[in-house]
Order: C-alpha cells, then structure tokens, then sequence
C-alpha cells in the first residue's frame, strides 16, 4: 500500500511530467487552450499510460529485450486506438477540440518514458499506480495551464464567465504564443515555492533535480547517484582500447 | 608634478559617454516625434506618451526593488523604451493599452531575461507585437478626432492616391510618433551627429527596402510610389530608433550591414505580399532573433589567424 501511495505521489508532485521532467510539451503546448481540453487530454493520456503500464508490466518477462521499445509501441498504439474509438463515439466534442493529438498519444515520450523506466521492471499493482499517478500530474499540469490561458485569453474558466465585462480578453494567451508564456510563468512559480522550501531547511532536493533516483529513465551520466552497470565498461574498455591500436596501426 | 608622476593600467583616456547620456540623446532625438503627435493628434497623445513611460519606469523600478537588484531607472532606457512604445500606440488607444505594453515590455521581454543588455528582443517592439497580437482590433483602429480611416499605407496597399507631402509632414493617421518624416529625420540627425548611432543599420535596411519594392512592387521605379512607401508607416521610426538598439543589432560592422539588408527584405515581403499594411516591427523583432546567427558568420578572424598560407 505504502509504495501505492508513493507511486501517486511521485507522479503527481515529485515528478511531475509536466513542471518537473518537461516531458509531452507537444501535447502540453498544443492542447492547453482551454482548461476543459486540458482537463480531457490529460486524462485520456491517463488512461492510455495506466493501461498500457499494466499490460508492459504483465509482458515483462515475455518481452525480447532486444525488441522492447516496438513491443511498448504495439501495446501503447493499441489503447490509444480503443481510446480514440471511445471518445469520438461518446465525447464527440472533446475529440473534436484535440484532433490530431490523440493519435500523437502513441509517440507520447511520457508513457514510453514511464514504460521504459518503470513497468518493464516492476510488478503490475506499482505500474498501474504509476501510469495513474503520471497521468493524475499530467492532468494536473495541462488544466492548470488551461485554466490560466482561458483566464487571460477569454476571460472564462470551464467554459463559465468569470471576468468583469469591462475585461478585454488577451487573446494571444489562446494562441501559441501564450502556451509557452504560461507554461514559463506556472514552471517558474513552482521552482520558487521549491527554492524557498529548501532555504526554510524541509527537504526537496529529490523534487528540485527532478530526479527520483530513478537512473534508468535519466539521461544525465554525469550525475553523482549515478548507478553504473558495473560490467559495461570492463566489457567496453578492452574493445575502445583494440579500436584505438587498429586506428593508430592504420594511421602509421 | 605629483599629478604627472600618477602610475595606472591602461586605458588612460576615458570617455564620459556612459549609459545614461546615450539613452538621455536617444530620449531627446525622439522629442521632435514626440511633440510633432502631440501637436497632431491632440492632448490625448500626451496622456498616453506620459503612462507608457511611467508604467515602464515603475515596472523596472518594482522589480528591481522586489528582487533586490541594483536600481538601474537612472539610466533613462527604460524611459527610450517607454516612449518608443508609445510612439507605436494609436492615439486612440485607452489608458490601460499603455500599462500592459510598458509592463510586458520590461518585465517580460527585458528583466526577465537580465535586464538591459541580456534582452535579445528590442523591449518596445515585442510589446508592441504582443499588444497587436492580443488587442488587434484595438491597435489598428486609427480613427480619432483629427483623422479617420485607413492609414496612408493602407490605401497605397489598396491602390487609392495618397497625398506624399502629408505624409512627409505628418498630417494623416497613424501611430503617435510615425506619421511625420521631418520630425523622425531631425530626431536622427541628432543620434548620427553626436555619434550614438550611424547610417550602417538603417542606410542597408533602407537601400534595400527600396530596391525590394523597386523589384517586386508592381510599380517598377516609380518615384512617387517609393517616397510613398519610405514615409509611410514606421519605417523611419524603425529604421532610425529600433532597428539601431545597442542591445538587439550585430556588434560586428559587417553583420550590421547584413542585419540591415535583412531588416529591408522582411518589410518588403511584409508590405507587399503580406495581409496587413504594415510590417516593420515585425521584421525587426525577427531580425534581432537572427542576430547571433548573423554575428557567427561575419565574426572577424584575429589578427594572425586563419591567413593564407605563404
């Protein structure tokens, strides 16, 4: 129950997909004009992203290594196929207002990410909580950012006027200028609340980096918690070092 | 004798050119603008001249106080900027048009980024976009007491005879500080002769504006036509005060070259294939985009590098 709970949060705050690991900024950029379509495109990545956790998790002895990411993207298209089936027979107007993103769901570098990094190596009840609390984050992030554009851009929230009629909506923030102005500004505002936590002592360095101590899904090899397979560099090392002579007997 | 026997490091002669007295002469190069849209468009110009300025001013000041930063108001660019913006605004824009503009153009487009110097976007011109992107019909609406209808470029694009001597003067619609050329010029005889800018920038971007409309303007070498396009609109006003922006043009003296014939090529395509009349501030915020591409290319090889082989 403890690692449930874990997983929820993880996705939800410590890294979030959105404001900490800026992954999916097409979808986030594209889609975040209203806070409805925000709202709807993040829970529909959440469906895909926990069913497709769970049947990765499911196969995960299956699963040729070496065939891994075409098996993910097989599973992935496939929800992403019954989703939108879904929503354009009963959302009829949400699967009008995200059009061609739906589809783009299959090459969402989140739930490939959260495949990779964590359902192919975890059991299914973790994996399910996973893609739930990516998704739940993701949700979070695109309505926030939604809320915020729609605000300024139409002076309204979920579609209700909540603007003075003296407001004159600046509608740039509906167009994509605004996307990038608002994701900035929400990315910005959480960084500070971060920063400031740090200085009154509480403990955020695992939300600040955006890392979760989770190597296996981050690219950056410089960092110091850095768990290196052990057995890779003995098995490269000898091969560089015969590279090198062949290129120095061929320079000769 | 003491004096002579002082012992420093270099450099021994000093200017006292500073930020201040530069941004001070750009201030006072625009005045003639300023005053000549006062004079046009009535009192209402001078409302608008004094909020944008004020509320750039304040917003440097706020943020800099809010974020402990040194205060740097003292050094007037925030006041260029300010009224360059304003000098962009139609007269019959309501107060709030100012604030917004002069807020998104110091908080946004220049403290955000580091403040004067670090901005890679002229201040006053992506506010100007930003407020014609959001308020569009506001911002083209050109009607005011003195005049109504469509700017002068607006009925050249359109093909109606516009009156050129009108137009050299000042007297036909338009933003607060474009409309007249004589004004725009005095203010640029002041920057070339005290020396804070020169004709590299804008003699390259309006050479090869006119050539560009020369070539693709339906009109051939039309004389009337040209001095038509050069009056009109903010050409002047950009060419002269935004194109040359210490912070946004190349430091190199052949990329300003280059800058300066891009800027010309963009408010021709702008002007004559695109939708609206006008394009100038357009084209000069993409040109500043492609500033450090531009400074990459015509980056001068140090002195005993790169030469031929003897």
């Amino acid at each position: 129950m403890n690692s449930v709970k874990e997983r929820l949060v993880n996705g939800i705050l410590k890294e979030n997909p959105t404001f900490v690991l800026m992954l999916g900024m097409c979808p986030t950029l594209a889609v975040t004009t209203s806070a409805v379509n925000g709202l709807g495109m993040g829970l529909t990545t959440m469906v895909v992203l926990a069913l497709s956790n769970v049947f990765i998790s499911l196969l995960r002895n299956i699963i040729p290594d070496k065939v891994r990411i075409p098996a993910f993207i097989v599973i992935i298209a496939s929800f992403v196929t019954v989703v939108e089936l879904l929503l354009q027979g009963f959302i009829p107007f949400l699967y009008e207002a995200l059009g061609i993103y739906i589809p783009l769901i299959v090459v969402n570098c989140i739930i490939l990410g959260r495949a990779e990094a964590y359902a192919y190596k975890n059991p299914v009840i973790p994996s399910l909580f996973d893609g739930i609390g990516m998704g739940l984050g993701f949700s979070a992030a695109l309505t926030c950012i939604g809320a915020v554009r729609e605000l300024l851009g139409a002076g309204e929230i979920f579609g209700i006027h909540v603007m003075p009629d003296s407001f004159v909506p600046v509608s740039i923030f509906i167009m994509a200028p605004g996307a990038f102005f608002v994701l900035a500004l929400l990315t910005a505002v959480q960084n500070k609340i971060k920063i400031n936590g740090e200085k009154k002592g509480k403990d955020m360095s695992k939300i600040q980096s955006g890392c979760g101590l989770d190597c296996a899904g981050c690219d950056d090899s410089g960092c110091a918690h850095r768990l290196y397979d052990e057995k890779k560099p003995s098995v490269k090392a000898p091969e560089q070092t015969d590279t090198a002579k062949k290129e120095d007997e061929n320079n000769g | 004798m003491s004096d002579l026997m002082k012992v420093s490091s270099n450099p021994h002669v000093r200017s006292r050119t500073g930020t201040s007295s530069i941004m001070l002469t750009v201030v006072i190069a625009l005045l003639p603008a300023a005053g000549f849209g006062i004079y046009n468009f009535g009192l209402r110009a001078l409302s608008t001249i004094l909020i944008t300025v004020a509320s750039a001013v304040l917003t440097e000041l706020l943020f800099e106080i809010i974020c402990r930063k040194q205060i740097t108001i003292g050094d007037y660019s925030a006041v260029v900027t300010g009224l360059l913006l304003a000098l962009n605004l139609p007269v019959s824009v309501p107060w709030w048009i100012g604030v917004v503009g002069g807020v998104f153009a110091i908080l946004v487009v220049k403290m955000l980024f580091g403040g004067l110097g670090q901005n890679f976007m002229n201040p006053a011109l992506g506010a100007r976009c930003f407020l014609l992107i959001s308020f569009t019909s506001i911002m083209t609406n050109f009607d005011c007491d003195a005049y109504t209808g469509a700017t002068p470029l607006a009925d050249l694009k359109s093909g109606i005879d516009v009156n050129i001597m009108d137009m050299v003067i000042g007297r036909t619609a338009g933003t607060i500080g474009e409309t007249s050329m004589i004004a725009i010029v005095i203010g640029a005889c002041i920057l070339i002769l005290t020396g804070v800018i020169d004709l590299r920038v804008p003699g390259s971007y309006i050479i090869s504006f006119v050539i560009f409309i020369c070539i693709f303007g339906g009109h051939g070498v039309d004389t009337a036509y040209i001095a038509a396009h050069l009056a009109g609109g903010g050409l002047m006003l950009g060419a002269f005060f935004m194109a040359t922006d210490y912070v946004t043009r190349p430091i190199t003296k052949r990329g300003q070259i280059l800058y300066g014939i891009l800027l010309g090529i963009l408010t021709g395509i702008f002007r004559i294939f695109g939708p609206s009349a006008e394009g100038v501030s357009y084209a000069i915020i993409i040109g500043n985009l492609l500033v450090p591409l531009i400074e990459k290319i015509t980056l001068p090889k140090a002195f005993g590098k790169g030469g031929e082989k003897a």
